[in-house]
This record gives structure tokens, sequence and C-alpha cells, in this order.
């Protein structure tokens, strides 16, 4: 649990979300039992208001640098403005996995 | 050739390039395989760089794009995004007319 509770809380520091989930999905992938590397986050922000996809992307990304660089493999990013999210109301699923580390 | 330089000019000559595990057929990960797929779906030739086979790319381009994760989708020389941009883009329908007018764009290129 202590990446996922330290992204957990970044984000909810950084970008004051009003929703916010992180699931790990490390059991998705040919991973150790309890590993920490696959990650999926959606978030629901008013700091993503007038920023395209990319620079949503990066804002996150920059801010995760040092676990995406140590701990964390994949990344899936769902952000959304809130007019955004009260239109679409979930964010994808994952694809799985094919083998590749 | 030093591994930025590689990367540069891949990018320069390439108007649509996908960094990705594995290739367009036999894809290595979920992400790379649901982004080649969106991509092959707007119908254009576009090149492609397997960046298991090329671990000096695979070192070097996050840094050199400012992007931590593969796949990564270039388009005229700038980074489009990773997997969950372009199926949004996908969903949304820009990513077609933007593959669709590049390629137009380039025929020359394209025919390479």
């Amino acid at each position: 649990m202590r990446v996922e509770t330290l992204i957990t809380d970044k984000l909810q520091q950084h970008f004051s979300p009003s929703y916010l989930e992180v699931v790990n999905e490390s059991n998705m992938h040919n991973v150790p039992a309890g590993s920490e590397s696959h990650f999926k986050v959606t978030i629901v922000s008013t700091e993503f208001e007038g920023k395209r996809l990319l620079q949503r992307h990066r804002a996150v990304n920059q801010l995760l640098a040092n676990e995406l660089q140590n701990d964390i493999h994949a990344l899936a990013m769902h952000t959304y403005t809130p007019s955004q999210w009260a239109e679409q109301q979930n964010a994808p699923a994952s694809p799985k996995c094919r083998g590749g580390s | 050739m030093e591994t930025i330089d590689k990367i540069k000019q891949q990018i320069a000559e390439n108007p649509i390039l996908l960094y990705m595990k594995g290739s367009p057929k036999f894809p290595s990960c979920g992400f790379s395989a649901q982004t080649v797929e969106a991509v092959m779906q707007c119908g254009e030739r576009f090149a492609y760089v397997d960046i298991l086979q090329n671990p000096d790319i695979r070192a070097e381009l996050p840094n050199y794009a400012d992007w931590p994760t593969f796949p990564q989708l270039w388009v005229e020389g700038e980074l489009v995004g990773g997997c969950d941009i372009i199926m949004e883009m996908f969903r949304t329908g820009e990513l077609q007319p933007l593959i669709k007018e590049t390629a137009e764009k380039y025929p020359a290129a394209e025919e390479e």
C-alpha cells in the first residue's frame, strides 16, 4: 500500500480533486503478488480546466516523477474537469497485459 | 550515432511515428496494443519503433520527450500522447483527421 497511499496523498494535495480513484492493477500483470507496479488513476479537478490532455498528463507525471522513476511501471491516467465527468461518470477499463516488460 | 541523434532523426523523418512495445502485428503490451489498433484504424501508413528491441531508445526517449511511459505517438515532430490520450482522441474523433491530414501533407515521406 506504500506507493498507492503516496500517490493518492500527492494527487489529493496537489489537485484538490472532486473525485479521485487510485487502483492498483498490478495483479493484471506478470509481476509478483503484492506488487505496486501498475496503477490506474481517475481524477476530476477544476485544475484541468482549459488544459489539453497532454498538459494534464504532464502535470500528473511531474507530480509523480519520483514514483514513476522508482516504483511505477505503468500509469493509466484519466483526467477530467467536473463538467466532463458529469457527462462521462466512469473511466475506460485498462487493457489486458500482453506480456512485455 | 548517439541515441539522442537517432531519436531526433526518427522524429524528424517520420511524420507519423509510434514508439511501442512489440510490433503492430505482435504488440507485447496492452497499452501499446490498444494504441496501435487505434492508429491503424485511421487507415494511413505510419512508422513504428519497437522499444523492447531498442533499449537505448527506451532509456533515452522519456528524458527527451519529458514523458515517462510508452507507447508514445509523435506527429509532425510533436508528442501527441500515450495510450490514454490516443484512445480518448480516437473516441472523440480527433485522432482520425489528425492522422489523415498529416498523411496527406507528407505523401512522399509516407511512400518511403
